[in-house]
């Protein structure tokens, strides 16, 4: 069980923010690329079929350079275990003891992996990639099938970002898309504070807001710094819902607006409440843990329709890219989305996201600590069509 | 069935006294086994034609930079990054150097210096299957992925940790009798099994403590052993393997299986005629590994092997004279010398403790390199006394 939420001293300093070592060839960053999708994938030969791991320029089988990364099948074998007690490792030290074991994975290959509480030699595991604080794919080992205190394992929490018991900023609570993911962050045990830009002006659903209301602006530095002084040490979770969806070509008015309202404000959160969060982002289970960013689909491929929105996604998509490294130990969730169904997008036929399916998404996102999500069927389409080939997806 | 190693001697064995931290560096600690093998043998740095070195802490050194280094010219030289199995390996190579003619003494030398704080970052970037698969894993270094294997090795045989406490226990009785030993309090079965646990099931009498020295033999022909009058013991045989039985889930056994019987054929002897076994000890498991794969017993018998024998110094199983580094410590890459230099002094009857009575012929295996899950290389020489 996790430990509930207890107040904690302010005299003493926070547990350090660490990450484990994040030290990897460039091979193994594959093992990140699929933990950030959520999927279980390794190398495999396409000359002989071969599964190798740990991740390598040849195939130790047949010696042939055609290793590609591919979903494999995600059962296995525990065939030792140990738990750590004393790590030479600054980020383990405190967080010992630690619970490894070895696995023979059903396709071949044995893995040292972070082994679930309940599992022993012996015990059939499922296996999945996380990313763990220093933003690198490790494998668990998981039971069979989710439990219900499966995720309160103290390795497993490191991992992810559950909102239970934690407090959430959702940016922009004018949108039925920021209310509803109010509604569901606080339905799934998170204290949400609902920004609220320029709140005198009236707008649906004002007259039940879900969550603390608190005065949000973040195409104005002096109301993101005045909010974050008030709230962002108490802040573990950003989900940032604002952002410029419109159509239109590029006149510069509307081009400087779609700047200020996608790239600039992400800019705003990362100077005013982002150091906060880092700050607490080692401490113990209810740290800081992640910034989600709701991005359209059209900043990784651009839409013609949309020329000023799908350039100021990108460059929102390249600021978040660029600052993970600094800003671990924190996970930065990218929540890429197809056409919202809004006023913005009327004239669009479906499918389009509705505000429950968005909060729905990153809630899961969360929970699973998984930083790349695609939420419905165009922005998955479209992301799948970039992963086979970005170079002939940007063309069309 | 390949070429035997007929008239290739192992002489003038040199242990650099080990100490916990050094302030010197690895040159350092390689420049005094030098140093030390040539005063032994009453040669000039010239003479030295052959040169085999291992360390891990040498920098951005290799065996090259060290010819410059201590103004050497070789015309063979060989590095082995081999860990636990460097020395077996060096001597193998050397005798092949010197039956071929390329070199007429070689220095085989392992050194390494150890600093607060410096192992942790030689196990932080050991191999890159470690940095990538193991490391990341709670970075327990070596004592959680032996244990790993540990568990898995009990749980298959049944052994338990008062097998692998009389291993420790009788190693440290010997260290006691060996004065360059950095452990050398007696250690008792109940001090062993009550020691907190490090990483289950090893605990803390299992782990070796690292430390900073250096190891060092001459490998040359028998003839230029006698001219130089130095006393010497025969290579008899030697073999090494590298990722043996690489489908096994769990390493439960090394590569000394596949290449033994060779290594008795060419010794022309049985495990009956080997009246001292110099393993690899780190960590107890490994042992047990090697009394398995060297024919002493069979496969999960090490337990009742253990049990019946006595593997002190005076006992009927001599084992690890030096208290091997479980209680002298372990020097790094001289870690793998520590069990050949002590079987060296014995057969030349010049130890530095008691003398086993007797003795005409040693084993002295290796192992080395947990580069990712198990240990990759393994090999064992068999000396005779002159």
């Amino acid at each position: 069980m996790i430990p509930s939420r207890t107040p904690r001293n302010p005299t003493l300093l926070p547990q350090a923010a660490l990450a484990p070592p994040a030290l990897r060839s460039r091979q193994a960053t594959g093992l990140a690329v699929a933990a950030a999708q959520g999927r279980f994938m390794l190398q495999v030969c396409d000359d002989c079929g071969h599964t190798c791991y740990p991740p390598r320029e040849a195939c130790n089988s047949c010696l042939g350079a055609n290793l590609h990364w591919r979903d494999v099948p995600p059962g296995g074998t525990v065939s030792a275990q140990t738990t750590v007690r004393i790590s030479m490792d600054p980020y383990f030290r405190p967080r010992t003891p630690w619970r490894i074991g070895t696995v023979r994975l059903d396709c071949g290959p044995d893995a040292v992996v972070h082994l679930h509480p309940t599992l022993a030699p012996g015990d059939r595991t499922r296996l999945a990639l996380k990313l763990d604080k220093a933003g690198q794919g490790v494998i668990f080992a998981l039971p069979p099938s989710d439990t219900p205190d499966m995720q309160t394992a103290p390795a497993l929490r490191e991992t992810t970002c559950d909102p239970r018991g934690r407090r959430v900023l959702v940016t922009d609570g004018r949108t039925p898309f920021g209310q509803e993911l109010a509604r569901s962050l606080i339905a799934a045990g998170a204290n949400v504070f609902l920004g609220l830009a320029a709140p005198w002006h009236p707008f649906p659903g004002q007259e039940a807001l879900p969550g603390t209301p608190v005065t949000l602006d973040l195409t104005d530095s002096r109301s993101t710094e005045i909010c974050a002084a008030a709230i962002a040490g108490r802040v573990d979770i950003i989900v940032n819902t604002a952002g410029d969806f419109r159509p239109g070509h590029a006149g510069l008015d509307d081009a400087r607006l779609a700047m200020e309202t996608t790239y600039l404000a992400a800019a705003r959160l990362t100077k005013y409440f982002l150091p906060a969060l880092q700050a607490r982002g080692g401490d113990g289970p209810y740290a800081a843990c992640a910034w989600v960013n709701v991005l359209s689909i059209a900043g990784l491929v651009p839409d013609p329709a949309y020329p000023s929105a799908s350039a100021a996604h990108a460059a929102a998509l390249a600021q978040i890219q660029a600052l993970r490294p600094s800003l671990r130990p924190l996970k930065l969730i990218t929540a890429f989305v197809g056409p919202l169904d809004d006023q913005w997008h009327q004239a669009l036929p479906p499918p389009k996201v509705s505000p429950a399916q968005l909060a729905s998404a990153v809630i899961t996102a969360l929970r699973n600590g998984q930083e790349d999500i695609a939420v419905g069927d165009l922005a998955r389409h479209t992301l799948a069509l970039w992963h086979d080939n970005a170079a002939i997806t940007l063309r069309r | 069935m390949r070429q035997g190693y007929e008239g290739i001697v192992v002489t003038a064995p040199v242990t650099v006294p080990y100490e916990r931290y050094s302030i010197h560096g690895a040159h350092w600690w390689i420049g005094r086994a030098l140093h030390g093998l040539l005063r032994a043998a009453g040669l000039k740095p010239a003479d030295l034609d052959g040169a085999c070195l291992s360390s891990f802490t040498l920098g951005a050194d290799t065996a090259v930079g060290l010819t410059q280094h201590f103004g050497l010219s070789p015309r063979w030289l060989d590095h082995i990054p081999m860990g636990g199995a460097a020395g077996v390996v060096a001597l193998r190579r050397a005798a092949r150097a010197v039956q071929a003619g390329d070199a007429s003494i070689v220095a085989c030398v392992a050194g390494d210096t150890n600093a607060p704080d410096s192992f942790r970052h030689t196990v932080a970037g050991f191999s890159r299957f470690a940095i990538d698969a193991s490391v990341p894993y709670g970075s327990g270094g070596p004592n959680a992925a032996f244990a790993l294997l540990t568990d898995a090795y009990m749980r298959t045989y049944g052994a338990t940790r008062e097998d692998f406490g009389r291993i420790c226990v009788a190693q440290r009785a010997n260290a006691c009798q060996f004065p360059p030993a950095l452990l050398r309090q007696p250690l008792s079965l109940e001090q062993y099994l009550s020691a907190r646990m490090v990483s289950d099931p090893i605990a803390l009498f299992d782990c070796v403590m690292p430390c900073a020295g250096a190891e060092a033999v001459l490998v040359m022909h028998e003839t230029t052993a006698r001219d130089l009058g130095l006393a010497y013991a025969h290579l008899r045989g030697a073999i090494e393997r590298h990722n043996a039985y690489p489908d096994d889930p769990v390493q439960l056994r090394g590569g000394w299986a596949m290449d033994c019987a060779e290594l008795y054929a060419q010794a022309a002897t049985t495990p009956a005629g080997i009246g001292l076994l110099q393993t690899y000890d780190d960590y107890p498991v490994i042992v047990a590994l090697q009394l398995e794969g060297l024919g002493f017993c069979a496969a999960g018998e090490a337990k009742d092997f253990i049990r019946a024998h006595d593997l002190r110094l005076e006992g009927d199983f001599p084992h690890n004279s030096s208290g091997g580094q479980l209680s002298a410590g372990q020097a790094g890459a001289a870690g793998g010398y520590i069990g050949l230099t002590d079987a060296v002094r014995q057969l030349i009857r010049a130890p530095l403790g008691p003398q086993i009575p007797g003795l005409q012929r040693a084993l002295v295996s290796g192992f080395g390199m947990i580069n990712y899950d198990r240990g990759l290389c393994s090999g064992a020489v068999i000396l005779e006394a002159a």
